[in-house]
C-alpha cells in the first residue's frame, strides 16, 4: 500500500465517526519503489488529498520531504510535485499496523495489504 | 494500443485457482475486460491519467487493463485475500503498481444507526468520496447473496468522482435503469455482451455457458472540477 491510499482510509468501526482519520501507523516497514512521475495526475489530485493528514503521517514516519503547508504554486512547482510523487506514489508500507486515533481499533497490514475487514459486531 | 492487442496481453492474467462459489468468483474474461477498458479509454477518456478503483477486483484483470491504457493510480477492493494474492502476482508479472484493500464492500450498517445516509447506507469509505475518478467493477451478480450487485453499484456511484463502469445481467436492466434514475445518475447501456462462463464449478452441467450481460456506464452529474 502506498501512502496515497492511506490518505483515503478511515476507521470503519460502527459508531466510530469522529476523529477516525488518519489512521496512525505503528511498527511499519517501508519500502521505496521507483515509479513514473505523472504530473497531470498529481495536479488533478492536489485538491483531493488531505494534505495536513499526509504531512502529519509523514512526520511520524520520519519522512520530512514535504513542506508543512502546500505551496501556493503547487501546480507549477516541479520540486514540490516531485516530492509529492516520491511520498505518495513511491513509498510503500509493506507491513505494520494502523490504529484508529478515536477508538484504537487496529488494522493489520501484511504483504502490503491493509486488512479492513471487521468482525460481525464491529460492522 | 489496439483492442486486440490489449485482449492478447490479458490472456496471460492468472485466474482463481480455487474459486469460491459463495463469493461468486467467476473470472472476467480477457475479452470482456478489454472491451470495457478500451471503450472507457477511447470513447469516454475515463482512464488515462486517472485515479481508478476496482470493486471486487478478484485477480485484478480490470485494473491491469486500466494500467495498460494509462491510468495513473489504481486500487483494488476485495473480500478474499487469496484472490488478492493472485492479483498481486499478476501485477508483479506485468510490472504494474497497484494497491489493494482487503475489505467487505457489502457490509451495510444497521439501518437504525444515526449516522446512516438518507438511503440507509453509510459510507464506510467516506474519505474516499470523490477521489477516485473512475470505478470499475464486475460485481457478484447476486445469485448467492441477493441484491449484492446493487450494493456494489450504489457504493461505486457514491464514491466515484465521475464515472462507474459495471457489468450486470441483461435481465436486470430495467431495474438498474430505474435505480439510476432514483440515484440521479445517467446510465448508458454501452453494449450487450456474452459472458462466457467456463465450467468453473461442479454444479455447472455444461462445459461452458454464455449469459447475456450489459456493459453499463454511469455518469455523475456536475463532476467536481479540480482544475
Amino acid at each position: 500500500m502506498r501512502l496515497i491510499t492511506h490518505n483515503m482510509l478511515q476507521c470503519h468501526v460502527k459508531g466510530c465517526n469522529a476523529n477516525n482519520f488518519p489512521l496512525d501507523f505503528q511498527d511499519v516497514s517501508l519500502e521505496q519503489q521507483e515509479a513514473e512521475l505523472n504530473e497531470d495526475f498529481l495536479r488533478n489530485m492536489l485538491g483531493k488529498i488531505e494534505y495536513g493528514a499526509l504531512v502529519a503521517t509523514c512526520l511520524k514516519l520520519n519522512i520530512t520531504d514535504l513542506p508543512s503547508t502546500m505551496p501556493a504554486d503547487a501546480n507549477t512547482n516541479e520540486e514540490f510535485l516531485q516530492a509529492l510523487h516520491r511520498v505518495m506514489l513511491e513509498t510503500h508500507v509493506i507491513s505494520g499496523k494502523m490504529v484508529c486515533p478515536n477508538c484504537s481499533h487496529i488494522y493489520i497490514i501484511r504483504d502490503g495489504i491493509p486488512n479492513m475487514l471487521l468482525a460481525e459486531h464491529e460492522v | 494500443m489496439k483492442l486486440k492487442e490489449l485482449e492478447g496481453y490479458l490472456q496471460d492474467v492468472a485466474v482463481f485457482t480455487k474459486p469460491k462459489i459463495k463469493l461468486e468468483q467467476y473470472p472476467t474474461t480477457p475479452h470482456l475486460a478489454a472491451r470495457m477498458l478500451y471503450t472507457a479509454h477511447t470513447v469516454y477518456d475515463d482512464i488515462e491519467n486517472k485515479a481508478v478503483g476496482d470493486f471486487g477486483c478478484g485477480c485484478g484483470i480490470l485494473s491491469i487493463a486500466s494500467v495498460m491504457l494509462g491510468s495513473a493510480y489504481n486500487v483494488g477492493f476485495d473480500i478474499d485475500s487469496d484472490a488478492i494474492a493472485i492479483a498481486q502476482e499478476n501485477c508483479e508479472q506485468f510490472e504494474i503498481d497497484m494497491d489493494f484493500i482487503l475489505t467487505d464492500l457489502s457490509a451495510v450498517p444497521a439501518p437504525s444507526s444515526s449516522e446512516d445516509g438518507p438511503d440507509g447506507t453509510r459510507g464506510s469509505y467516506e474519505m474516499m468520496k470523490g477521489k477516485l475518478d473512475t470505478i470499475l467493477m464486475n460485481p457478484p451478480f447476486g445469485t448467492k447473496l441477493k441484491g449484492i450487485d446493487m450494493v456494489f453499484l450504489k457504493k461505486g456511484i457514491d464514491l466515484a468522482n465521475h464515472a462507474v463502469y459495471s457489468l450486470h445481467k441483461t435481465s436486470t436492466r430495467q431495474h438498474i435503469l430505474k435505480k439510476a434514475k432514483e440515484w440521479g445518475v445517467e446510465c448508458e447501456v454501452v453494449a450487450e455482451l456474452k459472458y462466457n462462463l467456463d465450467k468453473s464449478y461442479s454444479f455447472h452441467k455444461k462445459e461452458s455457458l454464455d449469459i447475456a450481460v450489459d456493459f453499463l456506464r454511469f455518469e455523475k452529474p456536475q463532476p467536481k472540477s479540480d482544475a
